[in-house]
């Protein structure tokens, strides 16, 4: 009986999260608007010619991968205050419920609303900046796998610096190291898979990594709220 | 019951409480007073779990709360200054919340529970725009729903009108002669003549 309520309660979190989301249209629009926006002015700040177009469709999959680290990082900043402002985290960490499920819902539901708008459009700022047709099944694949895996590791530092006052720039300093090898391994595959090399390795490294976010960091995330309420 | 054994809290390097001991039992309502920064919150968040004492220990039938960790919290229910209300939550959703994430009673009726706290007519309003002590309300309509004997509540009679007020009280009575346990503090006079209150007086 009691596991039941504690699927239900998981459940609802995801659901209050992105009914929450979706009554501040802003928070869900910004994260989107920085990775469109950011990528559009590559191409502008690089000027016309063909060495130019090449050179940009070149570092495609890192432009691409970057921006949407820098737009996953910044989202994800205030995927806790709302809740430890108003106690409602005190009521998370003390309720009956593990916190380290809860903190899972939050993440995904973050996710659904951050990381998914992401990946829909990513294709269309593939084709803006000329990355190679072979590059784009690739690209979709590591964004469906590695936007959730930022969020599970961004999580962690969040969770850590929310009880802190300008914990920003410690967010970044704490987090950044950790995405260094989701970013490395997902650019590299869509670059490998847009010259036409095997990205099987490539893939089952994020599809590991992936595997163990999510079964050990909503436990940190969970410790660390701990933490951060006391 | 519930004990605390001399404890100690520190903040900024600054001794709030040390060599603190006191306990309260199933049928009390213990009573927290001192003035502003003497470290009522801080004693009752400590009570609650969700701060450890510097020195000493809190224990909950004579073993530690930080042992028996879910087992514990359980029992409690925390309402804070923050008190957990989402304002872009509707009333109703609020009601929802709390009872996922709180022990509940078997059968929670939120309408009840919304007639009750006198905010039926209001459900579907987002708790932003309500006033602070309908706010206070939506807070205070988890002690209707949660099965924990002991309450830890940290002024809840902050804006709240005489008539709630006199609620929230015959509350208290009823929840003590049940054989809860009340932990509170209030700068307000509090009256609850029929319940044995034990006052603990923080800072000189």
């Amino acid at each position: 009986m009691k596991q039941i309520s504690a699927v239900r309660a998981f459940w609802w979190m995801i659901k209050r999260d992105i009914v929450l989301s979706f009554r501040h249209k802003g928070e869900l629009i910004n994260p989107l608007l920085f990775f469109v926006l950011v990528i559009m002015l590559f191409p502008l700040g690089m000027g016309i010619g063909q060495t130019q177009l090449a050179t940009i469709s070149n570092i495609a999959p890192g432009l691409i991968w970057v921006t949407a680290l820098l737009a996953s990082m910044l989202s994800l900043e205030g995927i806790f205050r709302s809740d430890f402002e108003d106690g409602t985290l005190d009521m998370m960490v003390m309720g009956v419920r593990p916190v380290a499920l809860l903190a899972l819902a939050k993440v995904i539901a973050h996710w659904m609303v951050t990381g998914i708008p992401i990946i829909i459009i990513a294709p269309l700022m593939g084709l803006m900046l000329g990355l190679k047709t072979e590059a784009y099944g690739a690209l979709m694949l590591t964004l469906l796998m590695g936007t959730p895996l930022l969020s599970l590791i961004g999580a962690i530092g969040v969770a850590l610096t929310v009880g802190l006052r300008g914990g920003g720039v410690i967010l970044s300093l704490l987090i950044l190291p950790l995405y260094v090898p989701v970013l490395i391994f997902s650019a590299n595959l869509v670059a490998m898979a847009s010259i036409g090399e095997p990205i099987t390795a490539h893939l089952y490294m994020l599809s590991g990594m992936l595997v163990l976010a999510v079964s050990l960091a909503p436990w940190a995330i969970g410790a660390a709220l701990k933490i951060s309420v006391s | 019951m519930l004990r605390a054994d001399r404890i100690e809290c520190l903040r900024n390097e600054q001794q709030l409480f040390t060599e603190l001991s006191f306990s309260a039992e199933p049928g009390q309502v213990l009573f927290v007073e001192g003035a502003n920064g003497s470290g009522k919150t801080t004693l009752l968040r400590m009570l609650c779990g969700l701060r450890q004492p510097d020195e000493g220990d809190i224990l909950w039938r004579d073993q530690p709360i930080i042992d028996l960790g879910a087992e514990y919290s359980a029992n409690v229910i925390y309402i804070g200054h923050h008190a957990g209300v989402k304002r872009d939550l509707t009333v109703e959703e609020n009601l929802q919340m709390a009872s996922a994430l709180i022990a509940t009673k078997p059968d929670i009726d939120f309408e009840t529970v919304l007639d009750e706290i006198k905010l039926y007519a209001l459900a579907d309003q987002l708790a932003g725009h309500l006033s602070a002590g309908q706010q206070r309300r939506v807070a205070l309509a988890r002690l209707l729903m949660t099965s924990a004997p002991v309450w830890v509540l940290d002024e809840p009679f902050t804006s709240l009108d005489v008539k709630v007020i006199a609620w929230l009280e015959a509350l208290f009575e009823a929840h003590v002669q049940n054989g809860g346990m009340i932990i509170l503090t209030s700068h307000q006079a509090v009256n609850l003549t029929g319940c044995d209150v034990v006052s603990l007086r923080l800072g000189s």
